[in-house]
């Protein structure tokens, strides 16, 4: 019987020849990741264990971006907490902030995540990984603690959903508005427990940047993983930066599907997700009576040098509405360096904007950009829900980086073509 | 084992945010997380819950994030078991592997804030001792009664390298 990419992948790292959904595995890992949240707690339970070594000191990811550059004294401890045993087990791929980014940015930019990897993540949007045709899913603090010490973890295969997307996008529709679409279609559990498997011209054609985009979110539907199978363009992006040798799986023409939705783009306008669920979606054309407060740019969904591109074009001799604070956060440092070498970053302030240091920090209500009470914000982040930017009566709208720096401008939630802008010029 | 204890009830969808907000993740100490337990969904929860009593909720409890902080508040406030009718997958296997027991049922609408339930894992049974009902727990997976009995994760992957 056919098997899907995730299910072939899933079987190689388990030693088998195949596997089925429901099957409960336990597969080596290729890469775990955890970051300063999630990590003193994996790093606590891996030292009661009294074990005296790591499985391998190259297979652990340790990026520091939650909290960090710390923002008090707590944070400090816990990025301490991080950074002293990354130096006591030699751990390679620990990110102190002069090289960091957002983990989920950074290392696919890295190349430490290539094609047919499994990698296992004490973050939820591990999944974004899934854009390189890797199994990537994010996990909880106990798992990485035993990946640490025996380089394993278990699954239960899961069944898959194949989304195939095809017919003309509409201008400023990116990787974004078509998972916030599919969301909006099956919901924030649409997806429990499935892997999410992305086909179709409608994916080929789009940026890398984008179907990162669109992996990103799995977890916001609930699913285990999103995954697309590599293409040109996924070993374009990989080729100068792997660090390692990849594998290319695609799903065999008779692999099952528990279900199979067919997304025409020609249907799909720019997207806003309004409180206090992402599966709460609206075209941007009936969303434009809500004032705003703020705006964030960036974060592991939205981050990426495609994304900040985006940004300077909505941007680019306009000024920022009158009392709204837009934030502009690259994702990892070489983003940063670029949007500068760019001339971006001289549009962003220009334009009344600030620019941060890579941080996850205001996604997560962490820092740099919390909400007071009553207070609205259009980001380009993963989750409106209550509270999540800061007080538990603000509000937090989600779309791609176009309407929210179009809504900067017009100090309401709006779309570039208000501004007369278009996507081609 | 036989749990009693009295019931909170929430809706669908409850977010790991809602269980415990970010802006308390900069510890993991377990007694601090569980002053904010719940916090955004229903600020007195941390004050009005009793060792022992239950947390109840409708489909995809513990959505969003994967911290296992989440899980860790919740125990730590003293609730035996979270009952709903389903679990955020993340959700779902850090209880396990942390030691927090969870019990998937369908009929969890029914059950009200304040009710008395009485849970019996062996038979699969919760009564509802105030609506004078019965209703089904999902049986827990054999690998997942592993973890339980093992204590966790930790103790599991312990156990079998000894082996």
């Amino acid at each position: 019987m056919g098997m899907t990419i995730t299910e072939k992948i899933l079987a190689d790292h388990c030693g088998k020849k195949e596997v089925s959904p429901g099957e409960l595995i336990m597969a080596k890992v290729d890469l775990v990741l955890a970051n300063d949240v999630t990590a003193p707690i994996a790093i606590k339970e891996f030292e009661k264990t009294g074990a005296k070594d790591v499985f391998d000191k190259t297979k652990i990811a340790l990026v520091p971006d939650h909290f960090t550059p710390n923002k008090d004294i707590n944070s400090a401890e816990q990025a301490k907490l991080v950074r002293d045993f990354a130096k006591k087990y030699g751990i390679v791929n620990y990110f102190e902030i002069g090289e960091m980014g957002i983990e989920h940015a950074l290392l696919p930019e890295k190349g430490l995540v290539v094609p047919g990897d499994l990698v296992i993540g004490a973050d939820s949007h591990t999944c974004t990984y899934g854009a390189l045709g890797a199994f990537a899913t994010g996990v909880g603090s106990t798992d990485v603690a035993a990946c640490f010490l025996t380089g394993q973890a278990w699954f239960k295969v899961p069944e898959s959903i194949k989304f195939i997307v095809y017919g003309k996008r509409k201008s400023f529709v990116y990787g974004k508005d078509i998972i916030l679409y599919i969301i909006g279609k099956i919901g924030v559990d649409g997806a429990l427990y499935k892997a999410m498997e992305f086909e179709g011209e409608g994916i080929s054609e789009l940026s890398m940047d984008s179907r990162f985009s669109i992996t990103n979110m799995a977890i916001e539907a609930g699913g285990k993983s999103g995954i697309i199978a590599p293409d040109d363009k996924t070993i374009e992006f990989v080729k100068t930066r792997a660090k390692r040798e990849w594998k290319i799986y695609y799903s065999d023409k008779d692999a099952k599907y528990s279900e199979i939705y067919e997304i025409n783009l020609s249907d799909v306008e720019p997207q806003v997700a309004f409180p206090h669920l992402p599966e709460n979606t609206k075209p941007v054309s009936e969303s434009t009576n809500v004032k705003i407060d703020q705006v964030v740019i960036g974060s592991c969904t939205n981050g990426r040098m495609e994304d900040m591109r985006i940004t300077a074009k909505i941007l680019r001799g306009k000024k920022v509405a009158p009392y709204v604070r837009l934030i502009i956060i690259p994702a990892t440092q070489e983003i940063y360096k670029n949007c500068i070498k760019e001339g971006l970053v001289d549009i962003f302030i220009d334009a009344g904007a600030v620019v941060s240091t890579p941080t996850c920090g205001p996604c997560l209500g962490g820092h740099m950009g919390i909400l007071a009470k009553g207070e609205k914000a259009i980001a380009t982040t993963n989750r409106n829900f209550v509270g999540r930017m800061g007080h538990p009566e603000s509000e937090v709208y989600l779309s791609n980086p176009a309407v929210a720096a179009a809504s900067a401008v017009l100090g309401r939630i709006g779309s570039p073509e208000e501004l007369g802008i278009k996507e081609s010029e | 084992m036989i749990l009693k204890g009295k019931a909170w009830k929430y809706g669908d969808d409850i977010n790991t945010d809602l269980i415990i907000p970010a802006r308390y993740l900069n510890t993991s100490d377990p007694l601090e997380l569980a002053k904010h337990c719940m916090e955004d969904e229903d600020p007195d929860f941390p004050k009005k819950v009793s060792k022992g009593d239950f947390i109840v909720a409708g489909k995809n409890f513990g959505c969003g994030s994967s911290r296992e902080h989440a899980p860790i508040s919740i125990k730590a406030t003293g609730v035996s078991a979270v009952i709903a009718k389903s679990f955020a997958r993340i959700f779902y296997r850090n209880a396990f592997n942390m030691g927090l027991l969870i019990l998937e049922c369908a009929e969890a609408d029914d059950i009200s804030t304040g009710d008395e339930l009485e849970v019996d894992t062996e038979k699969g049974l919760i009564k509802n001792l105030t609506k004078n009902k019965s209703y089904q727990i999902k049986p827990i997976p054999p690998f997942m009664e592993e973890l339980l009995s093992a204590g966790g994760l930790m103790e599991y992957v312990l156990k079998k390298r000894e082996s």
